[in-house]
């Protein structure tokens, strides 16, 4: 090898793009609308439920559109699976609001416009987080929740 | 330093003969200061003078010889006590007896081998000293002088690419190629990354630089890890068949050469970690190692004088007639 004064700094060859890859859609597609609160049920025992629509393009997911309506619980059931079964680290949901849940309250409590509101927003940072995580797409009971009509919580856990 | 008041003391000082010419090099000390000492290469004369001045003139000094070493050491911050010495030569400089003024030695160590280069890190410093001692009965006077050594080597023969694929099956697949797996300290590393699967949602990509001193052996092995530089090659989301440079230049950090397994003692090596990003600040990455090594200057003297003059006018310098320097052994850029 020669001692040049000036090392060679151009690039290396490299394969030319092809055109459908560099225009096509990309495969990374993921999104996922946590939306529609939907109030069930009276009085004592009502609920609110979201609608969890999703809309991929990688081939790990069976469908490529699916919508599916789940509760808080629904979500709380998800992060304890993953916290048990996959090696990623779960991020936090959105608070339990357990004083909420109190009688006498000045508001509505767990139905007020702004929590419903502000939880919907942490609920969809939580699943979109967790469902483009390479190692969370390995796991059962995440495409059970994205893309299952209910979740059969006597499920046996494991990969796809 | 005596117990009663007026006795007798020396100053120690040792003056290398070729101090007017011999070049300086910077090395950071242990709190971190950087200082400029005497470079040396190895199989080089290490020779000078050492003057013993008298404090009290008139008054004579006692003692029990006079001698100068030259040491080469290893001391590992965890085992201060314990000096670890690869090179040690002795010169004695005057047999035990008194001086009844000041006086110069002359001393010369010939063609000293300097295995191994200079090296101050996190937990563990190879040095090379002078130490010229007047022993006595009581305390000893003594006076060291630091010098830096640097290893130096030449293109190596057998340079080959570093080119892999790595990736997550389904996810991310990536082909990675870095032009040499042997980089001189000033030299550029010429790469690319070649995306051949993107199934995450990538932000941005970089290249850092890292260091690992390991220390210790067997079961105490202990690597310190430090990350010498962060290099952002790409910002924003690659599709499938994308290719990504890197030009990344060494020149530009604090770093020394590769060393390995020092009279079994340490080890320093370097590290390339290609980082990827994604949109929820998951990291993806693949460590490689590279060998750096400190290029010297000695293939100018075989050049015939007119590719030696062309090569100086290449390089911007204004005075193409002076002959080149003798003892030019390092790369100044």
């Amino acid at each position: 090898m020669t001692d040049s004064a000036v090392a060679d700094t151009r690039r290396l060859n490299s394969k030319p793009q092809d055109l459908t890859d560099a225009y096509g859609p990309p495969s990374n597609f993921l999104e996922i609308d946590v939306h529609e609160p939907q109030i069930v049920g009276v009085g004592r025992n009502r609920y609110t439920t979201y609608g969890v629509r999703m809309r991929t393009n990688l081939p790990i997911f069976k469908l490529k559109d699916s919508c599916v309506r789940r509760r808080y619980s629904d979500f709380e059931w998800l992060k304890n699976e993953l916290e048990r079964d996959s090696k990623i680290v779960v991020p936090p949901l959105p608070g339990k609001a357990l004083k909420r849940q109190l009688p006498f309250r000045g508001d509505e409590g767990l139905f007020d416009e702004n929590f419903i509101e502000q939880r919907r927003v942490g609920l969809e940072q939580f699943i979109n987080r967790i469902a483009g995580h390479p190692l969370a797409q390995n796991e059962r009971c995440l495409h059970m929740f994205l893309q299952d009509e209910s979740i059969d919580r006597n499920y046996i856990p494991g990969k796809v | 330093m005596s117990f009663f008041g007026f006795g007798q003391s020396a100053d120690i000082d040792i003056v290398l003969n070729d101090a007017e010419t011999r070049k300086k090099a910077e090395h950071k000390s242990e709190d971190g200061r950087k200082d400029k000492y005497f470079l040396f290469y190895d199989g080089e004369t290490v020779s000078g003078k050492v003057n013993v001045t008298l404090k009290y003139p008139g008054k004579r000094l006692e003692h029990n010889g006079i001698k100068i070493e030259f040491v080469g050491q290893i001391e590992l911050y965890y085992d201060r006590g314990n000096h670890h010495e690869f090179v040690s030569l002795v010169k004695d400089l005057a047999r035990p007896g008194e001086i009844t003024q000041s006086q110069t030695f002359d001393f010369e160590f010939t063609h000293v081998e300097k295995p191994y280069e200079s090296y101050t890190g996190q937990n563990v410093k190879l040095r090379y000293f002078l130490r010229a001692t007047v022993s006595r009965r009581l305390n000893d006077i003594s006076k060291e002088l630091d010098i830096v050594v640097h290893t130096l080597s030449t293109y190596p023969e057998l340079n080959s690419s570093i080119k892999m694929e790595v990736g997550i099956e389904d996810c991310l697949h990536i082909e990675f190629e870095y032009n040499k797996s042997k980089y001189h300290l000033k030299d550029v590393i010429v790469g690319k990354i070649y995306f051949l699967l993107v199934r995450i949602k990538i932000r941005h990509m970089e290249i850092d630089i890292i260091k690992r001193e390991t220390t210790g052996t067997g079961p105490n092995v202990y690597h310190e890890n430090d990350t010498i530089a962060k290099y952002e090659i790409m910002d924003g989301a690659p599709v499938r068949g994308e290719s990504i440079p890197i030009r990344l230049f060494l020149a530009g950090y604090e770093m020394t050469p590769t060393m390995r397994d020092i009279n079994k003692k340490f080890s320093v090596r370097y590290y390339l970690n290609l980082v990827l990003i994604d949109e929820e600040e998951r990291r993806y990455f693949k460590q490689q190692e590279i060998t750096l090594w400190r290029k010297g200057d000695i293939v100018r003297k075989s050049m015939s004088h007119q590719a030696a003059i062309s090569s100086q006018r290449f390089e911007g310098s204004s005075h193409p007639e002076k002959p080149l320097p003798q003892d030019s052994r390092e790369d100044d850029s």
